[in-house]
């Protein structure tokens, strides 16, 4: 079954079925990649925010690696953590390899240094406003920190779903880490290469059109979110 | 609310005095220009002191000099003789000619200096001190949809809310319409009635008028006069002052009807 029309019926019909295996699929995907999200927010914000407000001699260092992170290749990250996590790595005792936990990690090093280079430029423009403000004030950089991320807030948001865009459509770390064990460790990305070379273009296809799905959700939320921030005054 | 005085120092009760405010020899270049040439300047607590002076003469940053905002390259800044500690520090506040407001509501602004308050007495210290500065219907606003006379009184209430020894104020009033002025001119004066040193950069010579009792004039970096208000604008001694009193551009080693 090659015909490109029929092909995308059949996808649509198992992405209406409400088929366990492609709902299984699709759930994991979510899980993995918005809880490497969440931690690398917990990470990534602060470090962001710091590097916006704390100078050191090397930031400027500091900052330039952190944004050529932002271009790292996933399946040298999911190479860095198979390396990691192997039994014979320095945490094979642990036994995570092959699942969804190594994925979650892979995830995390990949998009911590997309959301912690985003928020430093999106917190130093906000800092460059405050600065006069919070120096009369007497603010520690504690302080300064947190009331940057509260205030910036809404630009953060958009920097958290740029990092579920990167961590949810990549497939070279998670490959290598979680070894698209079915029912296990298989994602959308991981599902839509092994289906793809199976030659079950349908599931693929639904997959595919899933995650686009996801992709274009992502993107209106991420404008909602800036129109209602600058209706608010508080973008 | 009158802060409780000591009836020997006159200073708050408890806290060690602040004043007088000596600027001692204070310079600052930039880019090989002296933006302030060895300025000595004593303030005292009780007097509204405004400090005039053409563009560039170095009103606001001498300012932020006294604030401890930008550091002198030579000379210091004292407090009733010694440098400030953190103490001191936290005993000033400062009004910047735009206001600089939090990108949160008008109560969430206040709400913002009161960290040492707990959450319920922090929120009746801001209902309190909003209704002082005419602002309790827009409490939960966005602070950046007011108007600029509601923003800068709500920077001016933020400022008073910290209960500060001295208030510096740079050009409050620039852009704001002559009944928003005027508000703001009523919130310094009550703030001065309440016992804080009040330090204003102003160019508007009527504000200056209302409410100077003493006038720094400085001109080129330097401070050119110091003297009581009535006395400055009744006859300045100096070119530069005439010149600006009379809105004459100044020359130095030029003086128009000579």
């Amino acid at each position: 079954m090659t015909d490109p029309a029929s092909i995308f019926l059949l996808a649509m019909g198992l992405v209406t079925s409400g088929n366990p295996e492609l709902y299984g699929i699709i759930w994991l995907s979510l899980r993995v990649s918005l809880t490497a999200v969440a931690i690398s927010c917990l990470i990534g914000l602060p470090l962001g925010a710091a590097l916006a407000v704390v100078t050191f001699p090397g930031r400027g260092a500091v900052i330039a690696v952190l944004n050529a992170f932002m271009g790292l290749p996933p399946v040298v990250v999911g190479l860095v953590v198979y390396l990691l996590l192997s039994r014979s790595g320095p945490f094979g005792v642990l036994g995570l390899l092959y699942t969804p936990t190594a994925m979650i990690i892979a995830q995390a090093l990949l998009v911590t240094p997309l959301i912690a280079a985003l928020a430093r430029q999106s917190l130093a423009d906000l800092h460059l406003e405050y600065d006069e403000l919070f120096r009369s004030l007497r603010l520690g950089a504690t302080d300064k920190i947190a009331a940057l991320i509260w205030d910036g807030r809404y630009s953060l948001s958009t920097v958290a779903l740029a990092g579920f865009g990167r961590a949810i459509a990549e497939v070279g770390a998670v490959i290598i880490v979680g070894g698209n064990i079915e029912h296990v460790t298989r994602v959308m990305t991981t599902a839509i290469a092994l289906e793809t070379s199976k030659g079950d273009l349908a599931l693929a296809l639904a997959l595919g059109l899933i995650l686009v799905g996801l992709a274009v959700a992502v993107n209106v939320a991420v404008l909602s979110l800036n129109r209602a921030a600058k209706r608010l005054a508080y973008a | 609310m009158l802060k409780p005085l000591d009836e020997n120092t006159g200073y708050g009760l408890g806290r060690r005095p602040i004043f007088p405010l000596d600027a001692c020899n204070v310079g600052f270049s930039d880019g090989g220009r002296q933006l302030l040439d060895r300025v000595s300047l004593t303030l005292t607590q009780g007097l509204k002191t405004v400090i005039m002076g053409a563009n560039g003469a170095g009103k606001s940053l001498l300012m932020r000099v006294l604030h401890g905002l930008v550091k002198p390259e030579v000379g210091a800044v004292l407090w009733a003789r010694v440098p400030a500690d953190a103490e001191v520090m936290s005993r000033q506040a400062m009004v910047f000619q735009k206001p600089s407001l939090l990108r949160r509501s008008a109560e969430g602004n206040i709400q913002f200096v009161l960290g040492h308050l707990n959450r319920s007495e922090a929120e009746s210290r801001t209902r309190e001190i909003l209704e002082r500065a005419g602002l309790s219907a827009v409490a939960r606003t966005p602070a950046r949809l007011l108007s600029g006379g509601e923003q800068q009184r709500l920077a001016v209430a933020r400022a008073l809310a910290l209960e500060p020894d001295i208030l510096f104020l740079d050009e409050p009033c620039a852009s704001l319409d002559p009944a928003s002025t005027m508000a703001v001119e009523e919130m310094i004066e009550t703030a001065h009635q309440t016992g804080t040193k009040i330090v204003l950069v102003t160019h508007d010579i009527g504000q200056a008028r209302r409410l100077a009792d003493e006038i720094v004039f400085m001109s080129g970096g330097r401070i050119a006069e110091h003297t009581a208000a009535r006395q400055f604008f009744d006859g300045p001694v100096s070119a530069a002052a005439r010149d600006y009193l009379a809105g004459r551009l100044h020359v130095p080693g030029y003086s128009a009807g000579t």
